[in-house]
C-alpha cells in the first residue's frame, strides 16, 4: 500500500483531503457519520462511479466522451422497448440489452473519431447533439412510469443497519470498478491504451494498433454508459428523457478531479472512486449544514479548481525551493 | 539475385544491414540519390551529414518507414528483402532510438523497456515477467535503473538508458541512436559510450548520429558522409580528423575565420543584472552593446531559451534588472518589448517562427499590421505590397511569388522570411535563437552574412547558438551558460575553438 501511495501521489492527496472532510463534517453534523447517511451517500454515487470508471478508460487512451450522459438516456429507453419486445425480461436480459446498445454507441463514437480522425470532443458534442435530438424527438419527451418490476424493485445487498442498505446499483460499481481496474491495470490492452494516451506516435511506431485502442477505450465507456443508465432506472424508477443531461460535465470534472489527465496516460479507478466521492460528500455536508442548495454548484466548481490547481504544484519541490535556491543543478 | 546469399555460413558472415543504390525523393525533392550503407555485425558506424545530408530519411529507410525507389538492393543479416515495413526491419533486429525516444512517460520504467511484451492482442499482464525482461536487459547494458518508478520521474541521461535497454529487450541487433547526447553532460555521455562500446562487444551493431564530432569519432571505427543526398565515401575513423570530418560532410575548405570585434566601448543596447528566476536562470548579469554580436552557448536545458523568453517579455524574472538603453523597463509581455525595439527569433522555426500554411507575404508583414493598415484599420495593398518587396530584397530571399504559403520554401530561405519580418519592426536588440538549425550548410553561410549586416547596422544581437564553432566564428564574445548561470565569457581571439568546446561540453 505504501508503494502505491508513493507511485499515486494524486491520489494519496486525495485520500488525506477527503479524510479531513469526513472528520470535519463529522464534527460539524451529528448526522453525517451515520449508517443511513452513508449508505444514501454510496447508494447516490453508485450511477456516477459506473460512468467515471468508463470515462477514464478514454481520457486514459488520450480521448474525451461528453455524449456517454445522453446515450445513458438512449439505451433506457431501447433497452425498454426491447425488454417489452420480448416479454419484459429480467435482470441477466437487461444487463446484456443495456451493455450491448452501450456498446454499439460507444462503437459509433469511435468509428467517427478513428474513421475520420476527428479529434474526440468534437465527435462526442456532435453525438451527444444527435442523441439528444433524436431522444426528444422520438419520445416527444414523454417519460415511460410503468416499467417491469424486477426493474423497479430496490434490492439490497449489504445491509448497515435498521433504515441502512447498500442497493443493488453499489454491488454494480464494484463489479464495474473491479473489472476497469483488471482491463487497465492486469491486461495487455489496457497497458497499450496508456501508452496510446502517453505517446500516440511512440505507441504508433512500436507497433500498437490504434483504431482498436479507441473502439475499446468508446466501447468501454459505452458499456458502463449503459450499465450506469440500467442501474440509475432502479433508483429513480423512472426514465425521463433529459434527466441525465449536465451529469457528464459533473463525471468529467470528478475524473479529473480524481487525477485523471485530459490529454491521456494517467489515472486510476481508485482516482476516480475517490474524486466521484469527494464531490458527493462536499455536496452532502453543504446539505447537512443547510446551506442553500443554490451554493452548491458553485462551492463544487471552487473546489475542483482549487485541487486541480493544486495539483500541478509539487509541494516536495516548493518546499525545497523555500530551503534553498539550488534547484538547477543537473540531474546525478 | 546471388543464390550463395542463401547459404548459412555465407550469410553468418554477412554484414548486418547492406543496402546499395537507395534513392528516395519526396515531391521533386532528392533526398537520397544512390546512396550504399553497410554496416557490420557489432560494430560502431558513423553516419554523418549536416542538416538536410539524408541521413534521417536513410534511417527510416533501413527501419522500413520510407520505401526507397526500385532497383534499391536491401539485406538485413544476409537475408535480402524486396520491400521492407517497419515490423520487418524490427523482426530481423533493427531498432531505431529517435531524437525523441519515443517512450511513455506516465509509465514504469519496466513497462517502457519491456513495451513490446504488452504490444497485440488481449493478454494478462506479467508483471514478473516484465521485470526479467528488463532486468535482463539492463544488465547486459551493465546500468542500474529503478524499475518501479514512473520514467518521467528520471533525468533525461537515464530516459536514454531506457531507450536503448529497450532496443536490447526487442533482440536488436542493430540500433540506430539518433543525435543520443544532445542533452546530455560530459559525464553522462561518457557513460553512453561506455554502454555503447559494451553493446558493440556484445555483438550488437551501433550506428551513432551526432553532430558532437570528437565523441563521433572516439566511439566509432568507420564513418559513412552523406552530403546533399549523395554519398561522399566510407572512411575509417582512425585516420579522420574532426576538420577533415567537417570537410567532407560539407565538402567545403573550412576557412571560416574568426569575425569578432572589441566594443567595450559602445553603448549597451541592452543589459540585465542579477537576473534570475526560479528553476531556469540564476544571477545572470550580460550587457549587448551596439553593433555587437554575443554569442551564448551550452547544453540544452541550460536556461539560454529560458533567458531569452525573459528579455523578450514572455516571462518575468524574480529578480534582477533589465535596461533598455540605460533605463531600467519591465515589459508586461512580448508585445512591451516588441515596441521597445526587442525582437525573438524563435529556435523552432516551423512550429513558432512561420505561419505554415500562409503565404510568404503575410508571414513578412504580421509584425507590421499596423504600420501597413490605413486610417480605418484596414490592410492597404499597396503599403502591404511595398513592405513585402523590401523584405524580400533586403534580405535576398528567394521567393516563387509572394502569395506562395511559406511551407514551399528551403530551411535557409524560411529563416529569411523569419528574419525580415522582425527586422521590419526596426529592432535595437535582436535575439536569435539557433537560427541555423535545419538550414542547410550554403544557406548558413548567408544567414551569418546577414546576422553580421544587422549588427554592422547598430543592432546589438545574442546568437543562442547549439554549436559551439557557430559562436566562436560569428561571434564577437561567447557567453557560456550551464545550469542557469553564465559560467565564462570568452573572446574568439584568445581561446581556441577545441577549448571553448570543451569548457561546453564537459
Amino acid at each position: 500500500m505504501r508503494d502505491y501511495l508513493r507511485t499515486h501521489e494524486g491520489e494519496a492527496r486525495l485520500l488525506a483531503v477527503l479524510a479531513g472532510l469526513v472528520v470535519f463534517l463529522s464534527a460539524a453534523s451529528p448526522s453525517f457519520l451515520t449508517a443511513a447517511n452513508l449508505a444514501s451517500l454510496m447508494n447516490n454515487s453508485a450511477i456516477n462511479v459506473i460512468w467515471a470508471v468508463g470515462l477514464l478508460v478514454v481520457l486514459i487512451s488520450g480521448g474525451i466522451d461528453i455524449s456517454f450522459a445522453v446515450a445513458a438516456s438512449v439505451v433506457q429507453y431501447l433497452c425498454f422497448y426491447a425488454l417489452m419486445a420480448v416479454g419484459g425480461g429480467d435482470w441477466l436480459v437487461g444487463v446484456v440489452f443495456a451493455g450491448a446498445i452501450g456498446v454499439a454507441i460507444g462503437a459509433v463514437n469511435a468509428a467517427l473519431i478513428a474513421g475520420f480522425r476527428i479529434i474526440s470532443i468534437v465527435v462526442t458534442i456532435a453525438t451527444f447533439n444527435a442523441l439528444f435530438g433524436l431522444l426528444m424527438f422520438a419520445t416527444a419527451g414523454r417519460s415511460l412510469y410503468d416499467l417491469p418490476n424486477w426493474w423497479t424493485e430496490r434490492i439490497e445487498v449489504v445491509r448497515l443497519g435498521d433504515h441502512a442498505a447498500l442497493a443493488l446499483p453499489v454491488a454494480a460499481m464494484a463489479v464495474a470498478m473491479a473489472s476497469t481496474w483488471f482491463l487497465i491495470s492486469r491486461t495487455t490492452i489496457g497497458r497499450q491504451l496508456y501508452a496510446f494516451g502517453d505517446n500516440p506516435e511512440g505507441a504508433r511506431r512500436a507497433g500498437v494498433a490504434t483504431t482498436p485502442m479507441q473502439f475499446i477505450a468508446y466501447g468501454w465507456m459505452g458499456l458502463m454508459a449503459g450499465i450506469g443508465g440500467l442501474m440509475q432506472v432502479n433508483i429513480v424508477q423512472e426514465i425521463v428523457p433529459n434527466a441525465l443531461i449536465g451529469r457528464e460535465l459533473d463525471v468529467l470534472a470528478a475524473v479529473v478531479l480524481g487525477g485523471a489527465r485530459l490529454g491521456g496516460g494517467r489515472g486510476t479507478v481508485l482516482g476516480c472512486f475517490l474524486g466521484v466521492l469527494l464531490v458527493a460528500i462536499t455536496q452532502n455536508g453543504l446539505n447537512l449544514l443547510g446551506v442553500s442548495p443554490y451554493a452548491f454548484k458553485m462551492v463544487i466548481g471552487l473546489t475542483i479548481l482549487a485541487a486541480i490547481s493544486l495539483s500541478g504544484v509539487d509541494l516536495a519541490a516548493l518546499a525545497t525551493a523555500k530551503s534553498g535556491r539550488r534547484k538547477l543543478g543537473r540531474p546525478d | 539475385m546471388p543464390v550463395a546469399e542463401h547459404d548459412e555460413s555465407a550469410a553468418d558472415a554477412a554484414p548486418a544491414i547492406r543496402f546499395d543504390r537507395v534513392s528516395v525523393t519526396f515531391g521533386g525533392v532528392r533526398a537520397l540519390d544512390g546512396v550504399s550503407f553497410e554496416v557490420d555485425r557489432g560494430e560502431v558506424h558513423c553516419l554523418a551529414g549536416e542538416n538536410g545530408s539524408g541521413k534521417s530519411t536513410l534511417i527510416k529507410v533501413v527501419a522500413g518507414v520510407y520505401r526507397p525507389e526500385p532497383g534499391a538492393h536491401m539485406e538485413y543479416f544476409g537475408r535480402p528483402e524486396t520491400t521492407v515495413t517497419p515490423q520487418l526491419a524490427r523482426r530481423r533486429g533493427v531498432a531505431v532510438i529517435w531524437q525523441d525516444l519515443a517512450l511513455f512517460p506516465e509509465m514504469t520504467v519496466a513497462e517502457n523497456i519491456a513495451f513490446d511484451h504488452l504490444v497485440g492482442g488481449m493478454r494478462l499482464v506479467e508483471h514478473g515477467a516484465i521485470r526479467k525482461i528488463a532486468e535482463s536487459a539492463l544488465a547486459r547494458l551493465g546500468v542500474d535503473l529503478d524499475l518501479g518508478a514512473r520514467l518521467n520521474k528520471l533525468p533525461i541521461a537515464r530516459r536514454q538508458l531506457a531507450a536503448i535497454a529497450r532496443a536490447l529487450a526487442s533482440d536488436a541487433k542493430l540500433i540506430f541512436m539518433d543525435e543520443p547526447t544532445a542533452s546530455l553532460t560530459q559525464a553522462e555521455t561518457d557513460m553512453l559510450l561506455d554502454v555503447v562500446r559494451t553493446l558493440s562487444a556484445s555483438g550488437v551493431a551501433i550506428v551513432f548520429v551526432s553532430h558532437r564530432l570528437a565523441e563521433v569519432l572516439e566511439v566509432s571505427s568507420r564513418a559513412t558522409v552523406l552530403r546533399d543526398g549523395r554519398l561522399v565515401g566510407v572512411f575509417e575513423a582512425a585516420g579522420l580528423s574532426q576538420t577533415r570530418l567537417t570537410e567532407l560532410m560539407t565538402g567545403k575548405q573550412f576557412d571560416q575565420r574568426i569575425s569578432a570585434r572589441s566594443f567595450a566601448a559602445a553603448p549597451a543596447v541592452l543589459s540585465v543584472e542579477d537576473l534570475s528566476r526560479h528553476g531556469e536562470y540564476e544571477g545572470v548579469n550580460l550587457a549587448l552593446r551596439a553593433g555587437e554580436v554575443v554569442g551564448l552557448v551550452g547544453l540544452i536545458g541550460a536556461g539560454r531559451t529560458e533567458l531569452a523568453h525573459t528579455l523578450f517579455g514572455m516571462t518575468r524574472p524574480d529578480r534582477g534588472a533589465i535596461r533598455l538603453n540605460g533605463r531600467n523597463i519591465a515589459f508586461r509581455n512580448n508585445r512591451d518589448a516588441i515596441a521597445a525595439g526587442v525582437a525573438y527569433v524563435s529556435e523552432d522555426r516551423l512550429a513558432l517562427g512561420l505561419v505554415q500554411q500562409q503565404s510568404i507575404a503575410d508571414n513578412l508583414v504580421i509584425t507590421r499590421l499596423r504600420a501597413i493598415s490605413n486610417a480605418a484599420g484596414a490592410i492597404s495593398r499597396a503599403k502591404k505590397a511595398a513592405a513585402v518587396a523590401k523584405g524580400v530584397t533586403d534580405l535576398a530571399i528567394k521567393i516563387g511569388r509572394p502569395a506562395d504559403a511559406v511551407s514551399t520554401l528551403s530551411g535557409g530561405n524560411q529563416q529569411r522570411v523569419v528574419l525580415a519580418k522582425w527586422l521590419a519592426t526596426s529592432p535595437k536588440a535582436l535575439i536569435l535563437d539557433c537560427p541555423t538549425v535545419g538550414v542547410d550548410v550554403g544557406a548558413r553561410d548567408g544567414i551569418y552574412r546577414i546576422i553580421r549586416r544587422l549588427a554592422e547596422s547598430g543592432i546589438a544581437i545574442l546568437l543562442i547558438s547549439d554549436e559551439v564553432s557557430e559562436a566562436f566564428f560569428n561571434a564577437d564574445r561567447v557567453l557560456h551558460m550551464a545550469a542557469g548561470r553564465i559560467v565564462g565569457d570568452y573572446d574568439p581571439r584568445s581561446v581556441s575553438l577545441a577549448d571553448l568546446e570543451s569548457a561546453v561540453y564537459a
